[in-house]
């Protein structure tokens, strides 16, 4: 058997991947269910009602969503620029020590000023955060996968000591968590009396903006030209490295604003266990999204579906939640094969 | 053909057709090749040539066809049927060890490691006995690192003989090679052929063809349009052949040179890996003239290219451009500055594979009006500039948002020099403005060239191809290990006098006599 190149693929080839990703990832799930001795049907179902099948569902997640979208974001942008963020993680976490700071008292002012100075400041920190190993790739060549996925355990670790210490919440009863934010640093509602933040919303807002960036400004155009053949740009003058520190600005920004909205949007305080891996379960959505910012917002809310369903199907009839693990592994992996079979075609000799 | 009656029929390729999608590629392709006989295969880029040797590699299945070996059919989509078979391919990107010795290089593969030890000797007394059979005149301790091209090319050639190569298939084999090591070739192939080996020629040079071959072939858009003997037959027959028409070549007449456009004074730049540096180069670009830089590749072209476009900066020494300094520009500059690049990669280097005409055609102003403001696209004018381009350049495509990887070589051509050509640039660097492309394609590459030289503009044309560079250039310099030959004005130098610089010899000779 081999690989041939497809010159032309026809539209069907090119919307194939996602929908046999998710088609695969439904049978190995079911067959799953079963070992798990369950009925597949009714686990799919239970998962799939779990996670849209009620208002209080659905809410759960779209605010399970907002940070995916966010970091899928940060992903999406800087792998379109081939610049290897595996860092969202710690830039999250550094957009959240920056409300966790801001936003407990520190700065006194008005919701309208305080919120927009908080999103402002954490994006700066994200940006900083991933500025360094952007930096040092431009400079002297290090590999960012290896820094930026190192800079995630120093700064979890940072994270943690100031927890324990200098943000340690008095009223904590000792747990390692920051003091509550005021009531001007929380964001609003979107609608009154459901419980859906902001967050979606800045979320769904930031997407938009990120999509036209790519297809309508010079630096989309010159972060797509970096990406797919970097000596060509150089070649032609694009500044090769100024495009990737700005794309490492922008990346870094997106992350840090998914600390920022579960801080302010969803917990009010800052603990360690803040982020269930929403850095890393970025570049998933990112990946099933192919990349397009568009498409992180849907990528998201099937991931975020699939945690939030996996988690209610869980409690009703005891097949373990590592289900919602092996469901996003495996069509990650079925994206990447499928995503192969539209680029070329299997020749069986 | 006729002495060849009574001679076994050694290689039988029939009725081969292989499509992708809706271009076909080969379409019932077939021609027989007899004990001690040259073909040359001669086709534009794209006619199927690659296709066809693919398919006798294994590399490919054909759709229809049979491949005979000594009248032994070879089952398809094996790579190793072939080479059990006795076919011996010399590629034209070499497939060699750079760390290894020449010895280890021809025997690998060949036999189990663990024996190598053993075997070393007769290994060794083969190989010896064999490059002296075929005048390969090579140290087989040597490690191929250190070699020439040339001599590269001859252990690629040993690799084949040594398996039991009966047919040797090589493709564009004299593309790198100086005119000198061009003619050592053709003395081994002779003896290869004398000893009663059968030979592939795949050129693109219709002299070599002339000289070398007993028979030629013509594919054309997958098809065999022309077989037979080469003695029947003259070079202008055979171009027209392969483009189906008589080809017009540009006509030079000698330009009019004027002040100096861009000058070099003592510029060095460091060796990069095997390739040398530019060693104190003085030089300049005349307005109104194409100046030739003929040299074996490696030799430095790519430093001076990548110099004059802004890639990279000179260690030593200056650039000036009309007179102003610019020793430390960069590609936009160049650019900005009226530098029009025609880069020696048009794949890597020239375009982005996967962006559209329009995004190729704005890859060098996108920055600027009218194509972007504040930051901003204006997509309407850069699809109108590359529609633009597109008719008068004549580029042939389904059109602007095609992707650029689906077009031709010449098609890809047409659309960088419509985007380095529009601002009537006053300095044009043209670097193997025309490898790979189709006779039409280089005909047209070269009167443009021509015509930015007659409103004026000062033309750099470096090529491989001496035919290319003693057409067209007005003076020539010859390149050899980062040194520059004095400029040789036109007409006043045989292409085995210009041979002589390029091996390196003139250098000595003038170091000696200066």
């Amino acid at each position: 058997m081999r690989l041939e190149p497809i010159v032309n693929p026809s539209l069907a080839r090119t919307l194939a991947p996602p929908a046999l990703a998710i088609a695969g990832t439904v049978v190995i799930a079911s067959l799953l269910a079963m070992l798990a001795g369950a009925n597949p049907f009714s686990v799919l179902g239970l998962i799939l009602k779990g996670a849209f099948g009620s208002q209080f569902a659905l809410l759960e997640t779209l605010n399970r969503a907002t940070p995916l979208i966010f970091t899928g974001l940060a992903v999406a942008v800087a792998f379109r620029a081939r610049l290897w963020n595996i860092g969202a993680e710690a830039q999250l976490y550094a957009g959240a020590l920056v409300v966790a700071i801001l936003g407990a008292g520190l700065l006194d002012w008005p919701a309208i000023l305080l919120l927009p100075t908080m999103a402002i400041l954490a994006m700066i920190a994200g940006a900083v955060l991933l500025l360094i190993p952007a930096l040092l790739k431009v400079r002297l060549g290090v590999d960012e996968v290896v820094t930026t996925l190192l800079i995630n355990f120093i700064f979890l670790l940072f994270v943690s000591m100031l927890l324990e210490g200098a943000l340690k919440d008095p009223m904590g009863m000792g747990w390692p968590k920051s003091a509550r934010l005021i009531e001007e640093a929380r964001l609003p509602r979107i609608i009154d009396g459901l419980r859906l933040h902001w967050g979606f919303g800045l979320a769904l807002i930031s997407a938009v903006i990120v999509w036209i960036i790519g297809a309508r400004t010079t630096l989309g155009y010159e972060m797509r030209a970096v990406g797919l053949n970097r000596e060509a740009a150089e070649f032609a003058g694009i500044p090769v490295s100024r495009v990737l520190i700005k794309t490492a600005l922008l990346s870094g920004g997106l992350a840090a604003l998914a600390g920022y909205s579960e801080v302010a949007g969803l917990k009010g305080s800052l603990t360690l266990d803040l982020s269930p891996g929403f850095g890393y379960t970025g570049i998933i959505v990112a990946m099933l999204a192919l990349l397009n910012p568009l498409g992180v917002i849907a990528a998201a809310l099937f991931v975020a579906g699939i945690f939030v369903g996996a988690d209610s199907m869980s409690r009703a009839v005891g097949v373990p939640t590592y289900l919602a693990d092996i469901m996003l592994a495996t069509a990650l992996l079925l994206m990447v094969v499928a995503i192969l079979l539209t680029r070329f075609r299997v020749v069986r000799e | 053909m006729h002495h060849h009656k009574e001679a076994q029929v050694v290689l039988r390729l029939d009725q081969i057709t292989k499509t992708f999608g809706a271009l076909t590629a080969n379409d019932a392709v077939g021609f027989t090749l007899h004990e001690g006989e040259v073909i040359a295969l001669l086709g534009e880029n794209g006619a199927g040539k690659t296709t066809l040797m693919n398919i006798l590699f294994g590399q490919y299945t054909a759709d229809r066809g049979t491949v005979e070996v000594m009248g032994r059919a070879l089952p398809p989509g094996n790579p190793r049927a072939a080479l059990d078979a006795g076919v011996g391919m010399v590629h034209q990107h070499f497939t060699l060890a750079d760390n290894m010795t020449v010895l280890e290089n021809v025997t690998l593969g060949t036999r189990p490691l663990w024996s190598l030890g053993q075997r070393r000797t007769a290994a060794r007394a083969r190989i010896v006995q064999l490059a002296d059979d075929f005048k390969l005149s090579v140290d087989p301790d040597a490690r191929v690192g250190t070699l020439t091209v040339g001599e590269r090319q001859r252990v690629e050639i040993l690799k084949a003989l040594y398996r039991d190569a009966r047919i040797l298939i090589l493709d564009e084999p004299t593309a790198v090679l100086t005119p000198q090591e061009t003619t050592d070739l053709f003395e081994t192939l002779r003896k290869a052929v004398a000893l009663g080996l059968s030979i592939v020629f795949i050129s693109h040079k219709l002299h070599e063809v002339m000289a070398i071959s007993d028979r030629v072939i013509i594919l054309r858009h997958g098809r065999v349009v022309h077989e037979g003997a080469t003695g029947d037959t003259d070079p202008q027959d055979l171009a027209a052949r392969m483009v189906g028409g008589e080809v017009a070549a540009p006509k030079a007449a000698p330009g009019t040179p004027g002040a100096p456009l861009l000058a070099l004074s003592g510029v060095s730049t460091p060796d990069r890996g095997a390739a040398p540096g530019l060693k104190s180069l003085d030089f300049s670009l005349l307005a109104g003239q194409i100046t030739g830089l003929a040299g074996v590749s490696g030799n430095g072209q790519g430093a001076l290219a990548d110099l004059i476009g802004g890639m990279i900066r000179p260690a030593s020494g200056t650039l000036s451009l009309a007179g102003a300094d610019v020793t430390s520009w960069t590609p936009r500059t160049a650019v900005q500055a009226g530098i029009a690049r025609i880069p020696e990669d048009r794949h890597k280097t020239g375009t982005i594979a996967d962006f559209d005409l329009t995004e190729n055609a704005i890859l060098e102003g996108y920055a600027g009006a009218p194509f972007s403001r504040h930051g901003w696209m204006n997509w309407s004018a850069a699809k109108a500039f590359s529609e633009d381009i597109i008719t008068r350049y004549d580029v042939r495509c389904p059109g602007p948002t095609t992707r650029i990887r689906l077009l031709s070589g010449g098609n890809m051509q047409k659309l960088i020099l419509g985007r380095v050509m529009e601002g009537e640039p006053q300095i044009i660097l043209a670097n193997q403005p025309v490898r790979g492309l189709d006779i039409g394609a280089v005909n047209y590459v070269h009167s443009q060239l021509l015509k930015a030289r007659d409103r004026g503009a000062a033309v750099l044309l470096i090529s491989e191809d001496l035919d290319e560079i003693m057409a067209l250039s007005d003076v020539i310099h010859v390149i050899s290990e980062g040194r520059l030959s004095p400029p040789f004005a036109r007409g006043t130098m045989t292409p085995a006098d210009l041979g002589v610089w390029m091996a390196g010899h003139g250098f000595v000779e003038a170091a000696h006599a200066s």
